[in-house]
């Protein structure tokens, strides 16, 4: 039986990467759709929410046909940045971020939407901008819709197969991570290294979920 | 002195209502809005504190201007220097007592302020304790001292003390009174409990569906229909008997059974059934300490 190490290395490195780009950019888009009056935010919430029922090969087709250099997009970024999107690391990070984008946005937004109005307007008539208050009083007292939002989209990353399959294709080091990784084996009918990998994804996500069900037990009990 | 001329149209639950209110404030009177719930107390001093914003009027504080909306001025809550208390106290649940204190200071180096408002509504003990393990008075009293940290020219009670029992109001009461002397702040209440009115406030102004129908001083402004030498009940009759050459009635009045003696005159339209008051002159009450 031959295996390397690579494929799940390569997984948790995306997947700590997309979740930690993707905490970043969550929270203010969170925080606009649970605060803003704009009378076309069902648009935006549209938006968001498509990664959840759209197939993953549709949404990788599309991100590969866009970020293909011989179209105007991909061509542009080649040729103004140096950075090509199609089977390259980036592009995985970025085809994550999309494809795991509601399952960040969707527990932190639920997290905004169940403290208390009145919280914000007590830390607005203390003087307290906006952003001191998210920092200090929102975020802080929703401690459990984070970590919800961290776990669901690292999990989900990992679980990732046919956005990277159209777009990353199977390049080891650099595209192969470890459900693809299954996959080959699979396919070439190495059922031994397929199991090392399945069961290995298996047991760390478990642990993973797991640390975090019993960490959130004790948070919540404060509250 | 304190100019508020407002104007905004409100969607209650009784249909549709506009607040109109033309009032002026002293500085450091302590004024009470009265009316029942659903007036526009809560929405006044909402509007006072840029949370809510009304479709026209002004709001002039001192020489400043809060709010002009014909000239589009508009200070944001955080710029107007208010203490806002809320009826349900908001507290941060992720801070303790002390933390809520400081995240109100304006400026850090003020630790002085802490202790001392700590030691003026008495919370010094309790100080490194989380909201959600105190009782509601020693919430209100964290509330209290919190939007005092920032030194605000203006405070605002929002029905702070409806929440608690009688005892815990009363000392409450005593201890905004205390703060009020102490702090020289100019103070707007919103309350329906007359008790706590009198004992508080030097002017009243009494609302009525978004309106100030009367205000003064709180004796006078409650003496005409509030206040009277009569003890006046409304009740059921449940039951009438004669005896001898008079009638008992026998009378429910909230859930208390009381009997009456009646004359055959004041009888003469009345029966089983109907509603009536019931008064008596107040100069020989029995008075005892419940």
């Amino acid at each position: 039986m031959e295996y390397t190490w690579q494929p799940l290395i390569l997984t948790f490195k995306l997947a700590f990467i997309t979740t930690l780009i993707l905490l970043a950019i969550g929270i203010p888009i969170a925080y606009w759709l649970a605060y803003s009056r704009f009378r076309f935010k069902f648009v935006i919430e549209t938006i968001v929410s498509m990664p959840l029922v759209l197939p993953p090969s549709v949404l990788g087709f599309y991100l590969l046909v866009a970020f293909s250099p011989v179209n105007f997009f991909g061509k542009f970024l080649d040729s103004f940045f140096n950075l090509r999107l199609v089977f390259t690391f980036e592009g995985l990070v970025l085809a994550s971020i999309i494809y795991s984008f509601p399952f960040m946005v969707h527990p932190i937004q639920s997290g905004f939407q169940s403290l208390p109005s009145s919280l914000i307007e007590t830390s607005y008539t203390l003087g307290k901008s906006r952003l001191k208050t998210l920092f200090r009083v929102l975020l802080p007292n929703m401690k459990p819709s984070l970590l919800a939002g961290i776990v669901i989209s690292f999990a989900h990353t990992i679980g990732e197969f046919g956005v990277v399959l159209m777009i990353g294709g199977s390049i080891p080091g650099e595209t192969k991570v470890a459900s693809i990784a299954i996959y080959d084996e699979v396919e070439a009918l190495n059922y031994g290294t397929a199991n090392f990998y399945s069961l290995i994804l298996f047991a760390i996500t478990f642990f993973i979920l797991l640390t975090v069900y019993f960490v959130n037990k004790k948070y919540l009990k404060p509250f | 002195m304190i100019k508020i001329k407002i104007r905004k149209h409100l969607i209650a639950a009784e249909g549709n209502m506009d607040l109109a209110i033309d009032l002026e404030v002293k500085e450091r009177e302590f004024i009470t809005l009265f009316g029942k719930s659903g007036a526009g107390k809560t929405t006044i001093l909402r509007i006072l504190a840029g949370l809510t914003q009304p479709d026209e009027g002004f709001i002039k504080v001192g020489n400043e201007m809060w709010l002009d909306v014909e000239k589009k001025i508009n200070l944001s809550p955080q710029k107007r220097e208010i203490g806002f208390v809320f009826q349900d106290y908001t507290l941060f649940p992720n801070m303790t007592v002390k933390e809520n204190l400081e995240y109100a200071l304006e400026n850090k180096k003020d630790k002085g302020v802490i202790d001392n408002l700590l030691e003026v509504v008495d919370l010094k003990e309790l100080q490194n304790r989380k909201p959600d393990t105190l009782s509601g008075g020693q919430k209100q009293r964290t509330a209290l001292a919190r939007a005092l940290a920032r030194k605000p020219k203006i405070l605002l009670l929002d029905e702070p003390l409806s929440a608690l029992d009688a005892e815990m109001r009363s000392r409450l009461q005593d201890e905004i009174i205390k703060i009020h002397k102490q702090f020289n702040i100019t103070t707007i209440l919103a309350s329906h409990d007359l008790a706590e009115i009198l004992k508080l406030s030097n002017k009243v102004f009494f609302l009525e569906k978004g309106k100030i129908v009367k205000s003064g001083k709180p004796p006078d402004v409650f003496t005409k229909d509030k206040i009277s030498g009569k003890f006046k009940f409304v009740g059921e009759i449940l039951d009438i008997q004669k005896n001898d050459v008079v009638y008992i009635l026998t009378v429910l009045i909230g859930n208390n059974i009381v009997k009456v003696i009646a004359t055959e005159t004041e009888l003469e339209d009345l029966k089983i059934g109907d509603k009536v008051t019931v008064a008596s002159k107040a100069f020989n009450p029995i008075i005892m300490k419940v």
